[in-house]
């Protein structure tokens, strides 16, 4: 008989995340749902203000890719005004868009993925001197992983154990048998997880120093940036030029190595190398690293490109055509159901709340639980399609398509990782690929970012401009928006000025995207996708859905959000009081 | 309150405190000092410091030193409500102490979505286990507004359903002390902006228990990690303001530490972005820094370990620590007077005073908007001292 599992609270992740399967008698999934449980109304927010302001609104979305919503808010209106901002501008933009990712994608791996891989409990029976050893194998240059360090590592944790007061470890999923990283093994990325948490201070100052501070910085400006002072002080271009030495040398030495350490233990289990999911792939360009020069290129393979690129047959990569893009709300907490463009979408809520039923809580017995009406709405997330396909975006996204496309730094960290893995290049659709590729990403950008930083400085040679003045004329209307690839992938803001103030604001993120709920047609979004035939080792302990959903990078709060263009009144929302879940 | 009284109840405090359970058997703060080559006689140095800077008489450093003796005993819920994570991102760039001995050395950390390893049902269990264990001990910090209401199911958490709301209350009747981390759980926050489509409210108006306000968006590191030594001190709110912030952080006006206030007093104005001003460090009030109408110490403590804040990278002050600031303080990039056309913010707080000219504006009007509102503070803040 099929059982119901819920997931709620998914930690480990920006927002509030709840995920829904049903397990067959074999305990493998049949069918999954994935159900936002929170809804916050930004966009309702932003209408009738000030547009220089919009950035700082947007930005709040989410504290975690705390600077993409924030350029994104100030590009989007920069694009309705007609305004491209002096080259320092943009190239000041780009530098604080690699501190965000290499801030970004470490901690995603070590502080909120990496312990669906690694046993923390495991590393106690570690041998430190073999350990220490064992970490040459991934890489000629390891860090944090001398003999000396280890073992204080392992008595720091046998330490905390020993008191049996485990705070934040509290609980987990210890000794799950789909953990497959030795012990020596474990106690590396241990202290890689604990070196990490040093690093990402200095990856959050890299961004401070153009960008005053970390979460929200505040130096971006409709016209270019703010940060001249900083930019005219060889002293602070010192310093950003040594944080980001000291960030690219934990990703390449740790952050690399660790994952192909994963790559290796991990590639003949079965939950981890399936879940591709949505093979529609979406990326788009991001970083200029000089004048209209970038290092990640746009386009959108659909599931038959795909699979041709993988099998070594001809395949196709498309433009992307912005009239296609829809979302609907037919699963949606939402009143009008019908696929819109964004900029004629509606959004009204009608929240219809949980219905009560047996599921396998954590002891393993069938329990009393609020579930999703799977037949009716279930998310605050709205269900985003292109040309009526849902799409994936994120870093795999990012590297199959430029990988596709044959862009040359992509290929190179591509094919030498499948070299040092020993894998096939179908191991990118997948679960650990997902992983991976965020890791390729992120070294991609250690590696070639400071292209950027190299042009900037000869540009301030003879250019010290950073703002492109303006004026907004309250007689035009101006419709502008940003597209670009954020950490968790493709984001896009929209926008339409009139009177001199914010008309219409809409966003369509990364994870509404690949967390939206099934479409009208019954179509599952790409969250739920990569659930479909997961094996199960234990119903009460469900890692495997954890680990799969996380290396999505969820981030909740970014992707509900509301479309209101009609100026609905939000005192009328008419909310079915049955539905109410307490 | 008399010194002596407040000494006589710091000390009953340390007292009660002294007989809770030891979470961490066997380490102690006295012994991590030693570890890290601290003497006894710095450590004092130290505590002597601290009760300087709580203003209060030099008798209490003995209460002050064993105060830090005891952090190691503090259970901590953090809870998530309507939120973007970044007060989270930001407790997680502390250094003083760092995250991960603050994690292993010093607080239980009990619940916490974002960092805790357990997911679902076992997560619940944690939360509601936290709760029962140390009912009355805990410390409560809530990071995000809360829809309530006839909106309060816009957020729910856990297997059961159950929403922001009633976990936030729930959480809140049982704790020792309750700190609302970030300008959403202090005033609402963003979602609480006009016409706030949730029903945000802050955390004091859903629990009628004593909540000590952490504002900011975020709150700096310190501002964050420097109020559970306050907690451990007095057992009780610390000395607020109007708005029921710790004064130690929130007492001063960013605009009187600022760095750039002798270009203010100068009459030397950055009159666009990218201008000469700009390059020269002239002072941002023209494009809309709310520094005077600001109470933080950004300009004295700045963020990411000093290095840098939105004056220093030549951006004006948003407010963000300040009630409802998302609505008061906007457009952010010109002076509260200066709304060119009717936005949500209605008319500017200041216009009159702006029409009759910069220059007096300087001199007076801003003087006179600062005065009123200190007064406004001192005069309102005294009672939650008692």
């Amino acid at each position: 008989m099929s059982k119901r599992i819920v997931v709620d609270p998914i930690t480990r992740i920006e927002g509030h995340l709840r995920v829904e399967v049903i397990v067959d008698d074999n305990n493998k999934v049949t069918e999954a749902y994935s159900s936002s449980t929170l809804w916050r109304g930004i966009e309702t927010i932003l209408k009738g203000r000030d547009p220089r302001d919009a950035g700082f609104f947007t930005q709040r979305i989410c504290g975690v890719c705390t600077y993409s919503h924030y350029k994104a808010g100030i590009q989007a209106v920069e694009n309705a005004l007609g305004i491209k901002p002096p080259l320092n501008a943009r190239l000041t933009r780009t530098l604080m868009n690699a501190a965000l990712f290499l801030h970004d994608h470490p901690v995603h791996f070590y502080h909120l993925h990496g312990l669906d891989w690694v046993d923390v409990v495991s590393a106690l029976s570690a041998d430190p001197a073999k350990a220490s050893k064992e970490a040459f194998k991934y890489t000629d240059n390891p860090i944090a992983t001398g003999e000396d360090e280890l073992k204080n590592v392992q008595r720091r944790v046998a330490e905390f154990v020993k008191k049996g007061h485990l705070g934040p470890f509290a609980n987990a999923y210890w000794g799950h048998p789909t953990y497959k990283l030795t012990p020596e093994q474990n106690l590396i990325a241990v202290s890689h997880y604990l070196k990490a948490l040093e690093m990402q201070r200095t990856a959050a100052q890299m961004m401070a120093i153009f960008g005053s501070k970390q979460p929200h910085p505040q130096s971006l400006t409709v016209g270019g940036v703010t940060c001249i002072m900083d930019l005219q002080s060889p002293a602070r271009l010192g310093e950003y030029l040594t944080k980001f030495q000291e960030m690219a040398d934990f990703v390449n030495r740790a952050y690399y190595a660790d994952v192909v350490m994963a790559g290796l233990a991990y590639a003949g289990e079965p939950s981890v190398n399936a879940g591709l999911g949505t093979a529609n792939l979406w990326t788009y360009k991001e970083f200029e690293v000089g004048n209209d020069s970038f290092l990640f290129d746009s386009g959108v393979m659909f599931a038959e490109d795909v699979i041709n690129l993988v099998t070594g047959k001809p395949y196709k990569v498309h433009d992307l055509d912005e009239s296609k893009i829809t979302e609907e709300a037919t699963h949606s907490w939402y009143q009008d159901d019908e696929a819109l463009h964004p900029y004629d979408g509606k959004t009204n809520p009608k929240y219809t709340g949980f219905k009560e039923e047996q599921t396998v809580n954590g002891k393993g017995e069938m329990a009393p639980t609020k579930v999703i009406h799977e037949d009716g709405k279930y998310s605050w997330v709205k269900s985003p399609r292109y040309d009526g396909k849902p799409l994936q975006v994120g870093p795999l996204a990012n590297i199959v398509v430029n990988y596709a496309k044959g862009n040359q730094k992509v290929q190179k960290v591509v094919n030498e990782f499948l070299a040092k893995t020993g894998l096939p290049i179908t191991a990118v659709a997948s679960t650990l690929g997902r992983t991976a590729c965020r890791m390729l990403e992120t070294k991609i950008i250690a590696d070639n970012a400071l292209e950027a930083f190299n042009n900037l400085v000869q540009n301030l040679k003879v250019d010290d401009s950073t703002y492109t003045s303006y004026k907004i004329d309250k007689n035009k209307v101006y419709k502008g928006r940003y597209i670009g690839n954020v950490p968790r992938g493709v984001l896009s803001h929209w926008v339409v000025i009139k009177n001199g103030v914010i008309e219409n604001y809409q966003a369509v993120v990364p994870t509404t995207w690949n967390a939206s709920p099934k479409d009208a047609n019954g179509v599952r979004g790409p969250y739920e996708e990569s659930l479909i035939g997961l094996p199960i080792a234990d119903l009460s302990q469900p890692l495997e859905i954890v680990r799969v959903i996380h290396s999505f990078d969820p981030c909740l709060a970014c992707a509900v959000h509301v479309m209101d263009t009609k100026g609905n009144e939000l005192s009328s929302y008419k909310v079915d009081p049955n539905g109410a879940s307490c | 309150m008399e010194h002596a009284e407040l000494y006589q109840k710091i000390s009953e405090r340390l007292e009660s405190l002294a007989k809770f359970p030891q979470l961490k058997e066997n380490k102690s703060i006295t012994q991590l000092i030693e570890d890290h080559g601290i003497s006894r006689r710095d450590f004092m140095k130290w505590a002597a410091g601290m009760t300087a800077m709580l203003s209060l008489p030099s008798t209490f450093t003995p209460l002050m030193a064993q105060a830090a003796e005891l952090t190691d005993r503090l259970p901590v819920v953090w809870l998530h409500m309507a939120e973007c994570t970044g007060c989270s991102e930001s407790l997680l760039r502390t250094d003083a102490p760092t995250i991960d001995s603050l994690i292993f050395d010093h607080i239980s950390l009990e619940y916490h979505e974002t960092l805790m390893v357990a997911c679902g049902w076992q997560a619940e269990h944690n939360l509601e286990h936290a709760i029962e264990k140390y009912k009355g001990k805990y410390i409560l910090m809530v990071e995000g507004g809360i829809p309530a209401g006839s909106s309060e199911f816009y957020l729910t958490v856990g297997p059961h359903g159950k929403t922001g709301q009633a976990h936030a209350k729930h959480a809140a009747a049982n704790a020792a002390a309750i700190f609302a981390i970030g300008s959403c759980s202090s005033f609402g926050g963003v979602q609480a902006a006009y016409p706030n489509p949730t029903n945000a409210q802050p955390l004091s108006k859903v629990t009628d228990k004593p909540v000590i306000n952490v504002p900011g968006c975020p709150p700096s590191e310190k501002n964050i990690v420097g109020n559970v030594l306050h907690y451990i001190l007095f057992g009780t709110l610390p000395a607020l303001d109007a708005f029921n912030r710790p004064k130690w952080a929130y007492g001063i006006r960013i605009h009187d530490l600022c760095e750039r206030r002798g270009r203010f007093d100068a009459g030397e104005f950055v009159q666009e972005f990218g201008d000469e001003g700009a390059k020269k460090g002239y002072c941002l009030y023209k494009v809309g820094c709310k520094g005077p109408y600001t109470f933080n110490n950004c300009s004295r403590e700045r963020f990411n370990q000093h290095t840098s804040w939105p004056v220093q990278a030549g951006h004006g002050c948003i407010g963000c620590s300040e009630p409802d600031f998302w609505d008061a303080m906007g457009p952010f990039e010109e002076p509260l007077g200066d709304r060119l056309y009717q936005t949500v913010y209605g008319e500017g707080a200041d216009k009159t005073a702006d029409k009759v000219g910069i220059a007096l504006l300087t001199a007076t009007a801003v003087g006179i908007a600062a005065h009123a509102a200190i007064a406004a503070v001192k005069g309102s803040g005294s009672k939650s001292e008692e």
